[in-house]
């Protein structure tokens, strides 16, 4: 145990120490730095245009990962809970994607999601052409707009399942006394479901919140396989990448540095809350 | 169990929860399921068959169509350019896997055991190193790797892997042993016993299914990663995701040997998916903290 805490205190705490004691210097080549510059990197990483518009982009991704997995994730559970033969079949198939990762997906869904219409059609917008839904076709993710709502439809692929056992855990969790005394309240199953079931999800739903929010913040892998490192679908995960490319350490270290509270700010409140459920226990 | 005696109320007792009242019903939520099915199914679908086909018909307009000349070219083409990488990441995944399940047993077994003044707070600043974006810790974690001397690539990868897999190895430990009675390890201690003897004679017999579930995590999590991958080793000695995308990342893309290699760089977790599903559902329940 005590080598472990070591281990940890060193390579999570310790090298976050030195990515906040770097990014707050003027490191900018790949010589070492000459002093400390304060908060610098930062202001400047704020009036960079490049750097907003790659928030942009991550909040749109986001937002749409997290719509579409959690109604995905909590349809897919509505719809198997009761449990009926081969129910089996659908829960493994769904949940497969996880297994997978983004760079193999990502080879399918940069396919997938080919940008051509009309007759050089390929990927979906082929599809649609074939089922005559032409006017579905668009540009996906080559679209300046809202291209990176076309990026989470590979990451809502793969983690809906995800989302899915969690609900299904949560479903079964729910003791079978609970809707048998709704039932001789008479209650409706509509009812059932709306003011007893429903409401002791809510901890389940929060945690897949947390889960899927988070992983949001970090992706980086899907967006390398299916666009490249481009101006177009970049992310922090990604402009920290190119600009470290450049050997220009501080400001990737600043990057990091903003991943790194924002993740904090959704995670730390959720894992101290954990922490205090457990003590009461 | 016919709608009609579950809307009598039937007495007799049953396993099976009713399904939903009506036939309609049934019958929607069925369709819908088959639907979703479909959906989940198509990117495999795509992958499957353009892996066979021959680089003539991977054009557009024989996009969906199933291949009209079968062939294995581009799994050929896929295994010569990833064979080598595919034999590192086995190479980096299992002794990732191996040992820090082990590491995440004993810790699982002494936060579980002995509860020492703290061991609250530390336990969360564990969990912590769990969510943390890697971002964070991956660019002085190239520069310490040079000082220490280690070879980039995989020996360097198998070490980051142990050290950042240990928070969720411990956590899915300390869950798992909670379940174990107390009067077990009470009674060996009774025995004199002492903390090692008690680990090594009674709790370790009883870990295997924790072992399997942290080592599928730990498995998948290694074999799949690609931020790792990328800021510490190369496409010559680092693991299949790098060379996978380098095969399939590049301008003028062979598509049935990329839709191939992508099936190859999933063989191996997938199987392990198929297999040990339920312990693999295991790892993914950990993953949300609440045992």
């Amino acid at each position: 145990m005590t080598p472990s805490i070591v281990v940890i205190a060193v390579f999570v705490y310790g090298l976050i120490g030195w990515t906040v004691n770097t990014s707050l210097t003027d490191r900018t080549t790949a010589l070492p730095a000459d002093g400390y510059v304060g908060l610098e990197n930062f202001t400047k990483l704020f009036q960079d245009d490049r750097f907003i518009h790659s928030l942009k982009n991550l909040g749109v991704l986001t937002v749409v990962f997290i719509v579409g997995t959690m109604v995905l994730g909590f349809l897919w559970a509505l719809l198997l809970e009761r449990g009926f033969k081969g129910e089996g079949v659908f829960r493994s198939i769904y949940l497969f994607p996880m297994a997978v990762s983004f760079i193999a997906s990502g080879v399918v869904w940069r396919w997938l999601l080919n940008s051509a219409e009309g007759d050089d059609a390929g990927g979906l917008n082929k599809l649609f052409d074939s089922l005559h839904l032409g006017f579905l076709q668009n540009p996906w993710w080559n679209d300046p707009d809202w291209g990176m709502a076309a990026m989470a439809l590979p990451a809502i692929w793969q983690l809906s399942g995800y989302v899915m056992a969690l609900f299904l855990a949560g479903f079964r969790g729910i003791p079978a006394e609970l809707r048998e005394a709704a039932r001789v309240d008479g209650a409706s199953e509509f009812q059932l479901y709306r003011h007893v079931i429903f409401p002791q999800l809510s901890p389940v739903a929060l945690s897949a919140l947390i889960i899927v929010g988070h992983m949001s913040m970090k992706m980086f892998d899907l967006i390398m396989a299916v666009s490249g490192a481009q101006y177009l679908t970049e992310v922090p995960a990604v402009y920290l990448w190119t600009t470290l490319l450049g050997s220009n350490y501080a400001k990737a270290c600043a990057i990091a540095v903003v991943l790194l509270l924002v993740v904090a700010v959704v995670v730390v409140p959720y894992l101290v809350s954990n922490a205090r459920a457990e003590k009461r226990r | 169990m016919s709608s009609a005696a579950v809307a009598a109320g039937s007495a007799r007792p049953r396993k099976k929860k009713p399904g939903p009242r009506s036939t309609t019903a049934r019958t929607a939520r069925f369709v819908l399921l088959v639907l979703f099915l479909l959906l989940v199914l198509l990117p495999a679908y795509v992958l499957f068959v353009t892996s066979f086909k021959p680089s003539a018909e991977t054009s557009a307009d024989r996009a969906w169509l199933l291949p009209q000349n079968w062939t294995t070219e581009g799994w050929r083409t896929a295994w010569d350019s990833l064979s080598p990488s595919l034999w590192r990441t086995f190479q980096l995944a299992v002794p990732a896997a191996l040992i820090s399940a082990f590491i995440g047993s004993v810790n699982g077994f002494v936060l579980s055991r002995w509860r020492f003044p703290g061991a609250d707070v530390l336990f969360t600043l564990f969990l912590f190193g769990m969510f943390i974006p890697y971002q964070a810790v991956v660019i002085p974690l190239r520069q310490l790797t040079v000082w220490i001397g280690l070879p980039n690539g995989i020996p360097t990868l198998i070490l980051v892997h142990i050290i950042y897999g240990i928070p969720i190895c411990t956590l899915i430990f300390r869950n798992y042993y909670a379940s174990v009675p107390h009067e077990l390890v009470e009674a060996a201690q009774v025995d004199g016993a002492g903390m090692i003897r008690t680990y090594a004679s009674i709790i370790l017999p009883l870990s295997g299914p924790g072992f399997v579930v942290t080592i599928i995590w730990q498995f998948t999590s290694a074999w799949n990663d690609y931020l790792f991958a990328i800021f510490l080793s190369n496409t010559r000695n680092g693991p299949i995701t790098i060379a996978l995308n380098a095969l399939a990342g590049g301008q003028l893309t062979n598509y049935s040997a990329s839709m191939a290699g992508a099936m190859i760089a999933s063989i191996p977790t997938l199987v392990v998916y198929v297999v040990l599903g339920r312990y693999f559902v295991g790892g993914l329940m950990a993953g949300s903290v609440k045992s």
